[in-house]
């Protein structure tokens, strides 16, 4: 894992995206803090963070769009195979030096509160607490832009996959509330046991594994709808909400640390870290 | 040694590989043989752990390529036909990241690196990028970086494909280099680098091993079908009566040919060549007529390999196997 984690660290180093990344990222929150701390002389920092988390929609894609897609292009991917390196080290490996790229940015953005302090009364606590959740967050989309950076060869195809998922996820508690009556709950709970069928065949190769996916998600849709009937209005929204990865970051940005978030990032984070060691090792067995 | 047993790989309904088993020795140059498509790639990705297999079993040297990764990979470089370059750095960084991947000490590196450099020749090209390199030198980072951490094996997949002729010279010397100092295996469809530079052939076709001997014996087998061009002082005539008393004798083709001191006659024949050949021999001293020149005719490797591997797939034989070594 060393070993790929300072490779790639070298080439982050080598080359411009890096930069980039970090400039954007920069300038996103600096834009917050400029409208929030300086133009409004508001005193928390940490609503400029939940204003300009929506930055994640474009900087997410921009740092995970080539890890997995263009290492399977130019066929690098066949070296790292044959290198006695297990799949996990060369996911973490890969993982951490972009935590790496993410964190080191952060580390200037943490700088902004204690400078604002210098000029009025700045609730530190809440601000380093939005600033350490910031991070985790981006910490979990970037395990999930990974992922989808696995699944293709495109880095074209990989980004705007990315910008989608990730314009989900940041939209996803607001479309809950547009999702009022059961068929259509049912119908959108049918296509994303679809969707999740889909993807299940596409790391497993195997048209029974998703098939029985399919008939599990629809068999447990059913058995709610048996159970009941009525909460199958509130189901998707309630999911939707529950599983927004934004959602819970604006507890923070409301001045709540909310330890069981930052449970959720790293698990989230694991999950998706998981599918992409599935990814990579499903190239071993299918070519 | 490396052992493969039972080999199979399957794409869905397709075979690439069907049951392929044999034993390559150390200290050898061996050659993979077989026309496009054959599973010469696949069998040596997955004898390198790239690939996983459908079944069979992959040992180097006792250690299981599936079960024990780790350090049966050490024991392997691999060179796969498109070399795996990050062209955005130089050969030294390529190199450095590739030997840290492979184990090597943080402190044997630059050692091990200028050590794989200068064997490959690559001393003058160490420090440009690797995108600016011509395709013969970035076959020689890719053999650079099979050569780190001296493994005992090196598995060379096409390694002079889309080569120039001077470049395929070059590239051949380092491989006959290789093979004084390690078990080199190389495949390739080009007959004649393989009779060139390997000591024993594996020949693939559609999937299946269907020989794995010596060139010279895989020659010897082939020619005991046996064939043999006559030239003797003779008339046609003369030459088909004394050829009907021959037993060994089951066919020929004779014409009237000056250059050759009377007539050439194209014989078949059965059985052991050398008792056909003092048959012969006897028939034409016997009858005072001299034989000028009696030469058994050897199928080179390209009849070989075309005998071998026209098969239809479906026509499963058992392979012809290795003698001498």
């Amino acid at each position: 894992m060393k070993a790929v984690f300072k490779h790639e660290a070298g080439l982050y180093s080598h080359g411009l995206l890096a930069y980039v990344f970090g400039a954007f990222l920069l300038e996103f929150i600096g834009i917050g803090a400029m409208l929030y701390n300086i133009n409004a002389a508001v005193a928390n920092f940490e609503y400029a963070l939940g204003t300009f988390c929506i930055g994640f929609v474009a900087l997410v894609p921009i740092l995970t769009m080539r890890v997995l897609a263009e290492e399977k292009k130019q066929k690098t991917d066949q070296l790292l195979s044959l290198l006695p390196l297990s799949s996990t080290d060369i996911i973490l490996g890969k993982y951490f030096a972009m935590a790496l790229v993410f964190v080191i940015p952060m580390l200037v953005a943490c700088v902004y509160p204690l400078i604002f302090s210098l000029y009025g009364e700045v609730y530190l606590p809440t601000s380093y607490g939005a600033l350490i959740a910031f991070v985790f967050l981006g910490l979990a989309l970037i395990a999930i832009g990974m992922f989808i950076s696995s699944l293709t060869e495109s880095q074209g195809m990989a980004a705007g996959l990315c910008v989608v998922v990730m314009l989900f996820c940041c939209y996803s508690a607001s479309l809950a509330d547009y999702i009022a009556s059961t068929a259509f709950n049912l119908v959108a709970l049918v296509v994303i046991a679809a969707l999740l069928a889909l993807l299940v065949r596409r790391l497993t190769c195997s048209d029974a594994a998703g098939i029985l996916v399919l008939v599990l998600c629809l068999a447990a849709v059913g058995v709610v709808w048996l159970v009941n009937p009525d909460s199958l209005a509130t189901l998707l929204p309630d999911l939707m909400s529950r599983l927004s990865l934004f959602e819970r970051f604006y507890t923070f940005v409301n001045g709540v640390f909310d330890v069981t978030a930052i449970v959720y990032y790293l698990s989230v984070a694991a999950f998706f870290l998981f599918l992409c060691v599935q990814s990579w090792e499903k190239k071993r067995y299918n070519g | 040694m490396i052992t493969v047993e039972h080999l199979t790989k399957r794409y869905g309904s397709v075979t690439a590989v069907d049951d392929i088993s044999f034993t390559l020795e150390t200290g050898h140059i061996y050659g993979f043989l077989g026309p496009n498509g054959a599973g010469k790639s696949t069998t040596m990705n997955i004898m390198t752990g790239c690939l996983a297999a459908s079944a069979g079993e992959v040992t180097i040297d006792g250690h299981d390529i599936f079960e024990d990764a780790r350090q049966a990979k050490r024991l392997i470089g691999y060179l796969p036909e498109i070399p795996p370059l990050y062209t955005d750095e130089t050969p030294w960084e390529y190199l450095s990241f590739v030997a840290q991947a492979k184990g090597i000490p943080a402190k044997q590196i630059p050692d091990e690196v200028a050590r794989v450099v200068a064997e490959t020749r690559l001393d003058e090209m160490a420090g440009r990028l690797i995108r600016n390199l011509s395709k013969g030198y970035r076959q020689r980072v890719g053999i650079a970086q099979a050569l780190l951490g001296s493994p005992p094996y090196i598995i060379l997949d096409e390694p002079t494909v889309g080569l120039d002729p001077l470049q395929i010279i070059e590239i051949r010397d380092l491989i006959r280099q290789l093979g004084e100092k390690h078990t080199v295996i190389l495949s390739s469809h080009i007959l004649s680098e393989v009779q060139a530079i390997c000591e024993s052939v594996l020949i693939i076709a559609h999937g299946r091993l269907v020989a794995f001997d010596t060139p010279q014996n895989l020659e010897k087998m082939l020619t005991a079908a046996g064939r043999m061009t006559l030239c003797a002082e003779a008339t046609p005539d003369q030459v088909q009566g004394l050829l009907a008393g021959v037993r060994e004798v089951t066919g020929c083709e004779v014409q009237a040919d000056e250059a050759a001191g009377g007539c050439r006659a194209e014989l078949t024949l059965q059985g052991d060549a050398n008792a056909a050949a003092r048959a012969i021999f006897l028939a034409f001293a016997k009858a005072g007529r001299p034989i000028l020149q009696m030469t058994p005719v050897r199928a080179d490797l390209e009849n070989i390999f075309i005998e071998l591997t026209e098969d239809e797939p479906s026509g499963k034989k058992e392979p012809i196997h290795e003698s001498g070594i």
